[in-house]
């Protein structure tokens, strides 16, 4: 699904990405997981093509994603800080975005499912933090794409859109896609992923699924694997 | 790259900003007409307006649109389109919608003036397609200071500092250095200078064409006895669409190498 190679990034002097090598294969849910400044994002952005790496390469569905722009065509993303453009109405950004990509009568059913409703004519300005994280799920569940990445996605929602977030992930990981997550919600990644990476220090330190961390760490339960991983490795 | 720049333009046209060009520019005409009496002493006075607004207009519209559509440019950027077609989809729309503001504004009152049964018509004419010119220039410029400089201060500096330089600084340099080497043949010095400031080159374009002798001054003159009228005129609209282009391109080179 997607193969990334010995990827490496850096901003100016500050290294990010120290040689990534990441097989994701199809199907079930990958949580992206590490400290503030890890890498998560970059990684995850260079996926996308927002962010060029210095060097690697990374297949996308079979396609190099390098000076590719149709390939985004099979993936939704979900970016982590929903900016829109205030001036626009969600209305006009949710037609915009259909423009801009495939017709789909999928908003319909996930408007209501976030109970949007009211808020279809009101500017993207005037919205609450967590209403714009609904909008912003809905522009990304409405495409049927093979992948979904979602950056954070809990952030600003209420325990009812979450549970709903949660049963719509199921949803499309039963259909067989594959779905990339990151978030700090360690109780979050633990319900939903199947397998995780973590990332420290621009690479990858650990690959595979909870109970395999566990027993590396020789930890009881998942959060103080993670918190044993990071003390081990700034003590 | 067509529905961005449908989405730009759109999204400019609710704008207020667009709406206070439009009447800055209607009053101008108005006022001018209503001033001079003359439609082609307004031509002129209009020029100098022109000439020195334009670029300062394009320049911060430019630089405070690139930065006020961050989101915007973010969202778009995660869907399948491609980076170039984002970028100068965006540069149009703004540049079409500032020099539409430009047009209307002072063609409407120079219209309802009379410009139609006027002669000046060629030389309002030139006057609008120069200011077009200036607006894809200095838009195209601001563009590409912003695209290179995440911080908006400084990005807002550097345009404002490029105005200057181009609108004001650069003619005192220039004159300084004519005076200075004046033992010397600078023909080919000034005429190369002029090519090089839109600004310059503009003002050169409209004097050639208005043909008032007293207002070219030294590099209009040297223009037209090097070139003569036709061929400066032909040769100056050139030059100002090589500006227009070099700034496009880099455009398009610098927003496929950044990271957002």
């Amino acid at each position: 699904m997607v193969s990334i190679q010995n990827l490496h990034k850096k901003f100016n002097k500050n290294i990010v990405l120290n040689g990534v090598n990441l097989d994701i294969n199809e199907g079930g849910i990958f949580a992206v997981l590490g400290p503030n400044g890890s890498g998560k994002t970059t990684l995850i952005k260079s996926i996308l093509g927002m962010v060029i790496p210095n060097e690697g390469e990374i297949n996308v569905l079979g396609e190099n994603i390098k000076n590719n722009s149709s390939y985004r065509n099979k993936i939704d993303y979900l970016p982590q800080i929903a900016n829109f453009p205030s001036n626009l109405k969600v209305k006009e950004l949710i037609k915009m975005i259909k423009d801009l990509r495939t017709d789909t009568n999928a908003d319909e059913y996930l408007i209501r499912l976030f109970k949007l409703e009211p808020f279809l004519d009101k500017k993207l300005g005037n919205l609450s933090g967590g209403t714009k994280q609904k909008v912003n799920i809905v522009l990304t569940f409405m495409f049927d794409s093979p992948l979904i990445i979602l950056d954070e996605p809990t952030t600003g929602l209420d325990p009812i859109s979450l549970i709903r977030l949660k049963d719509l992930i199921q949803k499309e990981k039963s259909k067989g896609k594959t779905i990339l997550i990151t978030s700090h919600i360690m109780s979050f990644v633990e319900e939903v992923s199947d397998e995780i990476v973590f990332l420290l220090e621009g690479e990858i330190y650990f690959k595979g699924t909870i109970s395999e961390l566990k027993a590396k760490t020789n930890q009881p339960d998942f959060e103080h694997a993670i918190a044993s991983i990071l003390t081990d490795n700034h003590a | 790259m067509l529905k961005i720049l449908k989405y730009s333009f759109y999204d400019l046209m609710r704008s207020r900003w667009s709406y206070v060009y439009f009447a800055f520019y209607l009053l101008l005409g108005v006022v001018l007409l209503f001033l001079n009496n003359d439609l082609s002493k307004a031509v002129i006075t209009l020029m100098n307006v022109i000439i020195v607004i334009v670029p300062l207009i394009g320049t911060i519209f430019g630089v405070m649109y690139y930065y006020n559509s961050k989101e915007f440019t973010e969202l778009l950027l995660a869907q399948p389109l491609r980076r170039s077609s984002i970028f100068l989809g965006q540069y149009l729309g703004v540049a079409i919608s500032l020099s539409m503001s430009l047009i209307l504004g002072l063609g409407l009152p120079f219209i309802f003036y009379g410009l139609f049964k006027s002669s000046a018509i060629w030389d309002f004419s030139l006057l609008l397609v120069t200011g077009t010119f200036l607006t894809f220039i200095f838009t195209a410029l601001a563009f590409n200071i912003a695209l290179s400089n995440e911080n908006k201060i400084k990005g807002f500096g550097y345009a404002i500092l490029l105005w200057l330089f181009l609108a004001i600084i650069y003619d005192g340099l220039f004159l300084m250095s004519l005076i200075l080497f004046e033992d010397y043949p600078l023909d080919k010095l000034s005429l190369f200078g002029t090519m090089l400031n839109p600004i310059d080159l503009s003002r050169t374009l409209i004097l050639l064409k208005l043909d008032i002798s007293a207002l070219l001054g030294y590099t209009g003159a040297v223009f037209k006895k090097f070139f003569g009228t036709d061929f400066g005129l032909i040769l100056s609209l050139l030059m100002l669409t090589v500006w227009v282009i070099l700034p496009v391109l880099r455009i398009t080179y610098k927003s496929k190498k950044k990271d957002f």
